[in-house]
């Protein structure tokens, strides 16, 4: 993967040069500040736990993480910039993993930024550090799984506002597919094996466990293979696109 | 250097549409390549074939001895390429944009600072280094684009029109980096081979030591610049103004009626007789300017001034054209570009200048 750790960097250091990493940072901050404390009511219900803070990643994520993936591949494509990368001496997957990593990082990088938070809850009480450890560490792989999705949506469209809207809507069906009503409705129309299979699909479920702290390998592996799909698919998108 | 064989690629599925087809070339070192063309032509799309963007439908490339398509990173390693319009990341300043390449290229440290130095003394960035990529002028973002190309020193460089959309002083200036880069050795000291891509005529004449022809997807003819005006009709053609005799009345009378009973003259272009005004540079009266169109591009000029001797016409100024590239150029891309393009498509010299070309 020669190649992979610039291409990270470039990436990367670009959210930073421009206001996107400040907007995100702060809109990230402020809403997961809002959820928890007025939707969740955290001091109200007088537990020394992160898990309404948790609760809300997948909504938080849901608007805000497209908004990271979006310009990934179609900026590039739009500005052409997508011909002097790929006819640099790396490989593809080199460009595409380094761009997706690079979007994970930053990602960790606001995520990590709600420290306070954990330190307000352990000022606060007791509450069981290796909980809250698995909570970050399951919303940093959820992030990712969108972000993966997001980044193949960016790679087919030259539009970084087709991208979003695609990749929510997309995030919107991934999260959903396990909740009753949609169950409900899929059962309509599909067979019952059918429904189970994408019901195992939601993101929802999985993550109501991991936010509850516990970190199910499977759940883990889910995620990762979600992750693992996607940015392969984000390779074969942009060698088919990458022409028009 | 470059050797493109028999390359096509046929954009879409099934019967799409045939942007290169079966193109083969050779470029060695120290040569000055023009792809000349219409837009459309097919140009970009080799460009990108070589330098491994695009995958060829059929055919391959091979760059300093390695295969574009079982050795794409390899290729890329050998090659410097500007893409066409200079693509850069437009928020990065000169300096991180040049170190983001410089590290991609496998550069670091002090190699990695020498070559971001040389380069940039190179195409003169020096005053801009730390400005961002967007807020230079057209100029300079070109100026930052052919700094990455050849921040590794390759041995190979393509330039898809490096000087489009530039003011004339930019043109000229990125010209002369062009030039003093063909001549000026690599790491290796055994010439650079260098391709541009353009629809400038002059430009060829400019810089390059030969010229491709390419219209829809085909090449059509492989010269020197000058073995390409002298497929030109207009070559050795003479263009001289004359004072023609007066008739009984005093009204000048054409000379055209007797040029053009000359052997070799093909066709006569009359722009017809003015009456020039006295003034200090000559004496005032009827002129006749006209250009003679030689048959199969032979000299006229002898017979042109025995003729004016005999006849008692003074010539005020003659002059003997090379050819006119721009009319080769419209002759060759703007006919059936099928019928005799298709015979020369796979040879590498022009046998023999096509004297009246249409």
């Amino acid at each position: 993967m020669k190649g992979l750790l610039p291409v990270f960097k470039r990436e990367l250091s670009g959210y930073f040069t421009t206001p996107v990493a400040l907007v995100f940072i702060v809109i990230f901050l402020f809403l997961a500040g809002v959820f928890t404390f007025n939707l969740g009511a955290y001091f109200e219900r007088g537990q020394a736990d992160m898990v309404v803070f948790f609760n809300f990643h997948p909504w938080l994520y849901l608007f805000l993480i497209p908004a990271v993936s979006m310009r990934l591949w179609a900026e590039e494509r739009k500005s052409g910039t997508i011909e002097l990368l790929l006819t640099l001496p790396i490989s593809l997957s080199a460009a595409v993993v380094g761009k997706f990593l690079a979007a994970w990082a930053f990602a960790g990088i606001a995520l990590a930024l709600t420290f306070p938070l954990w330190i307000t809850t352990n000022y606060l009480g007791s509450p069981d550090n290796g909980v809250i450890l698995a909570g970050y560490l399951g919303s940093l792989l959820m992030a990712g799984a969108f972000l993966a999705i997001g980044s193949c949506i960016s790679a087919s469209t030259k539009s970084q506002v087709i991208a979003f809207i695609i990749s929510v809507v997309i995030c919107v069906l991934f999260m959903l597919a396990g909740i009753r009503e949609v169950q409900g409705f899929l059962a309509d129309w599909l067979p019952v094996q059918a429904v189970q299979v994408l019901g195992g699909f939601s993101f929802l479920t999985r993550f109501e466990a991991i936010s509850r702290g516990v970190l199910d390998a499977r759940d883990v592996l889910f995620f990762a293979s979600i992750i693992g799909v996607f940015v392969a698919a984000t390779g074969v998108v942009v060698n088919m696109k990458k022409a028009v | 250097m470059i050797s493109i064989r028999k390359i096509s690629k046929r954009y879409g599925t099934g019967s799409g549409i045939l942007a290169v087809d079966n193109v083969s070339l050779e470029v060695g070192p120290g040569e000055v390549l023009g792809f000349l063309g219409p837009n459309g032509a097919g140009k970009s799309t080799t460009m990108k074939m070589v330098t491994g963007f695009l995958t060829p439908t059929s055919g391959t490339a091979v760059v300093c001895g390695r295969d574009v398509v079982e050795d794409p990173v390899g290729v890329k390693a050998a090659i410097g390429y500007l893409p066409e319009g200079a693509p850069n990341y437009p928020d990065m300043t000169v300096r991180s944009f040049l170190d983001f390449v410089a590290q991609v290229r496998g550069f670091s440290g002090t190699e990695k600072h020498r070559r971001i130095d040389t380069v940039v003394d190179r195409v003169q960035l020096r005053g801009v280094l730390r400005q961002p990529i967007e807020t230079l002028s057209k100029g300079f973002k070109r100026r930052v684009g052919l700094a990455q190309s050849m921040l590794h020193d390759p041995p190979v460089l393509i330039l898809d029109e490096p000087t489009d959309g530039l003011d004339p002083n930019q043109k000229h200036e990125v010209r002369n980096v062009i030039r003093a880069l063909a001549t000026s050795a690599d790491h290796q000291n055994s010439g650079r081979a260098v391709v541009l891509s353009t629809h400038i005529l002059e430009e060829v004449e400019a810089v390059c030591s030969r010229a491709i022809i390419i219209a829809k997807g085909k090449l059509l003819v492989d010269g020197t610049p000058a073995e390409l005006r002298a497929m030109s009709k207009y070559h050795n053609a003479v263009t001289l103004t004359v004072v023609p005799p007066t008739g009984a009345g005093g009204e000048p009378l054409s000379v055209a009626k007797e040029l053009g009973d000359i052997k070799w003259v093909a066709s006569i272009e009359d722009k017809g007789v003015v009456h020039v005004p006295v003034s200090p540079a000559g004496p005032g009266g009827p002129r006749q300017t006209l250009t003679l169109v030689p048959k199969g591009g032979r000299p006229l000029l002898g017979d042109v001034t025995s003729l004016c001797k005999s006849k008692g016409w003074a010539i005020e100024t003659i002059a003997v054209e090379g050819g006119r590239l721009d009319d080769v150029f419209r002759t060759l891309t703007t006919k059936d570009a099928g019928k005799d393009a298709a015979k020369d498509s796979n040879t590498n010299k022009v046998a023999e200048p096509v004297g009246g070309a249409a």
